[in-house]
């Protein structure tokens, strides 16, 4: 069947080659170059009839040859269609259905699994709080218990940390705590409790003008600058995160406590300062090893995102900075609302943020599964049997990686500016002419389609890379077994490949699609969001046809020379917010739409 | 006999078949890999170009316009000269630096992560995965204001953007552990506990026994961390903000191309930056493009 709708498809396409071919003799006269296209045109049409021709009578062979099978399985299937589609079947029921019955099958299923999976998230999402409240009410009632079971140095140490370690000898130990509950103190009374404090107002006292009393000169008006609402947010936030590990370290301190007391009691020794260091490069390596790392990430990673999601619920933006011209407030979800309303000062939010929405899960849908399907389909050619100089091939793909992509990119969105590079080739070639020149980021869904086909240009070596190794690890008996069976190519390909691609890569796609999601350098570097789109001239940031809620969030934050609203960031926070629910909603349905996620003790 | 002469006809046809798909194969290879080079052929003409105007005459040799006066085709090395007299070669050095001190710091924090979430089972270790998991799906950006009114109140954005991003970058590298906890899943177990039976320490085995096997993924992490800075765009100009001396590569020949009219010096510069910045990223890659290619499957294949 494929082969024939191939070549028909391929006889199809002729006459739009010859077309091409008749366009391109539109400027000169009568000349050898004329003739030689006239006779091309002529073989190229003469092909396609050949094509279609053969296209025809492979389908018909198939098609009869076919008939009779068919016939036979359809009185089979027939009752099994009766019991219906939509229902769990038995392996050995699935198998008897067609391919359409399949599919129907398999979609009902796959639509059932959604709302299942998303509710199981949720009851795992429940569960989690509950473990959570319960480890905290068990943690109180062995806190109370060490309290009063504890000897006199346990009881200090719930007062001053590491006073019972100290006391037991275990002296470096102590010390830490020890430093620990100073700097804390220590903080919470310099700093601390100021910025904890004011974290309800965000600050009282903005920048205001103040007579001074200058020696010699007498009073002269100046501007004092009041609280900084910006570092009461910051500083407040990494309070709450401080007294959070300090509690933390308390009860590990009392734990400790409760342990040496046990192990004293036993006969046995404690651990001394020096062990602790040995056990830092053996028993506890993990933790020497995991405590950069963690701290960077909670420093640059954890930290600003909380922040962030704070900040959404302000009024901060570049205008209201917190410290040279406004305080900013805390507003509750008043920027929610706007993010959804229909009218805001004369801009349509709502469509705004759905039209962006939109264009972003149709990006990400094509850049993930056209650079999928194309990549698979150029790793297949490149392996295929009988193919020479397969590194050649390889290595002139790959070598398009290594280029940085901010030079590839930017140089293919100015190739197909108005007077670049691909205008220029057509303009010379007189395929156009100078005035009719291809607006190909001007236009909203020329530049859509633009960015979706660079994309594949830019995405299918690295995709290339992967299902090369993949298709390596496909036993090839499968394929011996399906030769046997005189399984055509296509069918191996759609009943072994792409099944086997699949299982292994779904997690794969997954993380594609929500990084396409947020693939900001393809878009800005190609179009910077543009066409502009008039209809939402007003909204903050200039909106347009190509942008993603990325790059909006982007502009947003970039765009502080607008007068009345300066750099929105609370609308920035808002849609950073808004994306990631929705790559969380869409994780979380996928997850359970997947095979079982696999367990990663299997590798060991 | 029949028979026999039968399976040889289908033996013909099949070889002529596959004669016939192997050639439409190299048409479409070949095709294929004139539009992957083309972009890159282009640049590197280009940047050796002269005159301002009349790029295509360069690539579609077209005899009657080169040989009109102030048309000629022209070649010769004017823009890298004045490429070598702009800022450039300060945005290179400060990309230069970035890459190197991130592919180092960045090397070891991954090692250290994914080595510890591969080999240790520890409380922690499952929340802690399934906790980066859900801040990876923030998106990144968000938290780029806050980070450059920091690095300002630290005296490391602006005119010292190239420190404040080292800092960024290195920072949050811990997260992508994904790629080389694969691999080290992949070394027996066994091995470890081998040498903890004749008295290593946990330390001793990482540094003894893991890292001499796990030589490809330390490469594949170097090279990624060494490659991400050249490439990176918004980072850097977000925090850099306008100061030029601080641009990284990446900054900077955007800010050429923003500003230009495709006939301006700015256009071929711009080339000719991009080939001196791709010409040893690429060659670097390609003496190293077994362990990246190794790498990249690994990772997917894990998830």
């Amino acid at each position: 069947m494929a082969p024939a709708i191939l070549l028909m498809v391929l006889g199809a396409l002729c006459p739009a080659v010859a077309l091409l071919l008749r366009l391109t003799v539109t400027q000169s006269t009568d000349s050898l170059g004329v003739k030689l296209t006239g006779f091309l045109q002529i073989v190229v049409l003469v092909i396609g009839v050949l094509l279609v021709v053969f296209g025809v009578i492979n389908l018909v062979r198939t098609i009869v040859r076919n008939g009779r099978i068919v016939r036979q399985a359809q009185e089979e299937q027939a009752e099994l269609h009766r019991i219906g589609l939509c229902r769990e079947l038995s392996d050995a029921e699935f198998l008897q259905l067609d391919k359409g019955e399949k599919a129907v099958n398999k979609f009902v299923r796959g639509l059932v699994r959604i709302p299942v999976g998303t509710w199981n998230g949720i009851k795992k999402i429940g569960l989690f709080f509950k473990n959570a409240a319960l480890g905290i009410v068990n943690e109180c009632k062995d806190i109370w218990k060490t309290f009063v079971e504890g000897d006199w140095k346990t009881k200090v140490s719930f007062l001053v940390m590491g006073f019972g370690n100290i006391a037991r000898g275990q002296v470096l130990r102590g010390i830490l705590f020890l430093l620990l509950e100073v700097v804390f103190i220590g903080y919470m009374i310099l700093m601390g409790g100021y910025y904890l404090s004011m974290l309800p107002s965000l600050g009282k006292i903005g920048p205001h003008s103040e007579m001074k009393l200058v020696p010699g000169v007498g009073e002269i008006e100046t501007t004092v600058k009041g609280d900084n609402s910006f570092k009461i947010l910051l500083y407040g936030v990494l309070t709450i995160f401080f007294i959070i590990a300090v509690i933390y370290t308390w009860r590990v301190n009392v734990k400790q406590n409760k342990t040496a007391e046990m192990i004293l009691k036993s006969g046995k020794k404690l651990k001394s300062g020096k062990d602790d260091l040995r056990s830092m490069v053996d028993d506890q390596f993990h933790k020497t090893l995991m405590a950069l790392p963690t701290l960077g990430i909670l420093i640059f990673t954890v930290m600003p995102i909380v922040f962030m999601i704070l900040v959404a619920f302000t009024n901060y933006s570049s205008i209201n900075d917190g410290y040279e011209t406004k305080l900013f407030t805390w507003v509750g979800f008043e920027n929610f609302k706007t993010i959804f309303s229909w009218d805001v000062g004369g801009v349509n939010y709502a469509a705004t943020f759905g039209e962006i929405l939109l264009w972003t899960l149709i990006w990400a849908f094509f850049a993930t599964f056209t650079n999928y399907f194309l990549g698979i389909a150029v790793a297949m050619l490149i392996n295929k049997k009988g193919i020479h100089l397969k590194k050649v091939w390889r290595t002139i793909l790959i070598m398009t990686i290594a280029i940085p992509q901010f030079i590839s990119l930017l140089y293919v969105s100015k190739m197909f500016t108005l007077n670049g590079l691909f205008n220029g080739f057509l303009i010379d070639l007189g395929i156009i002419q100078p005035a009719n020149a291809i607006d190909f980021w001007g236009t909203p869904t020329l530049a859509r389609i633009m960015v979706i086909i660079i994309n594949i240009w830019i995405g299918i070596p690295y995709l290339m890379l992967i299902a090369t190794g993949i298709l390596m690890n496909i036993p090839a008996d499968l394929y011996e077994s399906a030769k046997i069976d005189g399984a055509s190519g296509w069918k191996q390909f759609s009943k072994i490949t792409l099944p086997y691609m699949l299982f292994i890569t779904g997690p794969y796609l997954l993380t594609s699609f929500t990084g396409n999601m947020n693939n900001f350098n393809v878009i800005y570097l190609l179009t910077g969001g543009g066409p502009t789109n008039a209809l939402r001239s007003g909204a903050a940031g200039t909106v347009g046809h190509t942008d993603l809620l990325i790059t909006w969030l982007f502009k947003i934050t970039t765009s502080g020379s607008d007068p009345t609203y300066g750099a929105q960031y609370y609308l920035a926070s808002v849609i950073g917010i808004l994306v990631f629910i929705v790559v969380a909603v869409i994780s979380l349905i996928v997850y359970g739409l997947l095979p079982s996620v696999k367990n990663e003790e299997d590798f060991q | 006999m029949s028979k026999q002469q039968n399976s040889m006809k289908q033996h013909m046809g099949m070889k002529a078949a596959s004669r016939i798909s192997n050639t439409v194969v190299y048409i479409i290879l070949v095709a294929m890999s004139v539009i992957w080079l083309i972009p890159f052929v282009c640049i590197v003409i280009q940047s050796f170009r002269i005159n301002p105007t009349g790029m295509t005459r360069y690539l579609l040799v077209n005899p009657e316009a080169a040989l009109k006066p102030g048309l000629e085709i022209r070649f010769g090395f004017d823009n890298y000269i004045r490429l070598w007299n702009s800022d450039f070669p300060r945005w290179y050095l400060n990309t230069f630096i970035i890459a190197l001190v991130v592919a180092v710091v960045q090397t070891v924090i991954v090692l250290c992560m994914s080595y510890t979430l591969s080999r240790f089972r520890f409380k922690l270790r499952k929340p802690m995965m399934q906790f980066m998991l859900i801040l990876g799906m923030f998106p990144g950006m968000l938290s780029m204001i806050i980070l450059y009114q920091v690095l300002k109140d630290l005296g490391l954005a602006l005119e010292n953007a190239v420190p404040g991003l080292i800092l960024v970058y290195v920072a949050s590298s811990g997260m992508g552990y994904y790629v080389s906890k694969g691999f080290f899943d992949t070394i027996p177990k066994s091995l470890d506990e081998a040498a903890r039976i004749d008295g290593a320490t946990r330390a001793q085995v990482l540094f003894k026994i893991i890292l001499p096997l796990a030589k490809p993924i330390v490469i594949y992490t170097i090279l990624t961390a060494f490659m991400g800075p050249w490439g990176d765009f918004v980072f850097a100009r977000y925090i850099s903000n306008g100061r030029i001396a601080a641009y990284n590569v990446a900054v900077g020949l955007q800010s050429w191309l923003a500003t230009d009219t495709m006939t301006g010096q700015n256009y071929t510069m711009f080339c000719a930056g991009g080939v001196i910045v791709a010409v040893p990223v690429v060659i670097l890659f390609m003496c190293l493009q077994r362990y990246y290619v190794e790498g990249v499957t690994g990772g997917a294949v894990k998830g």
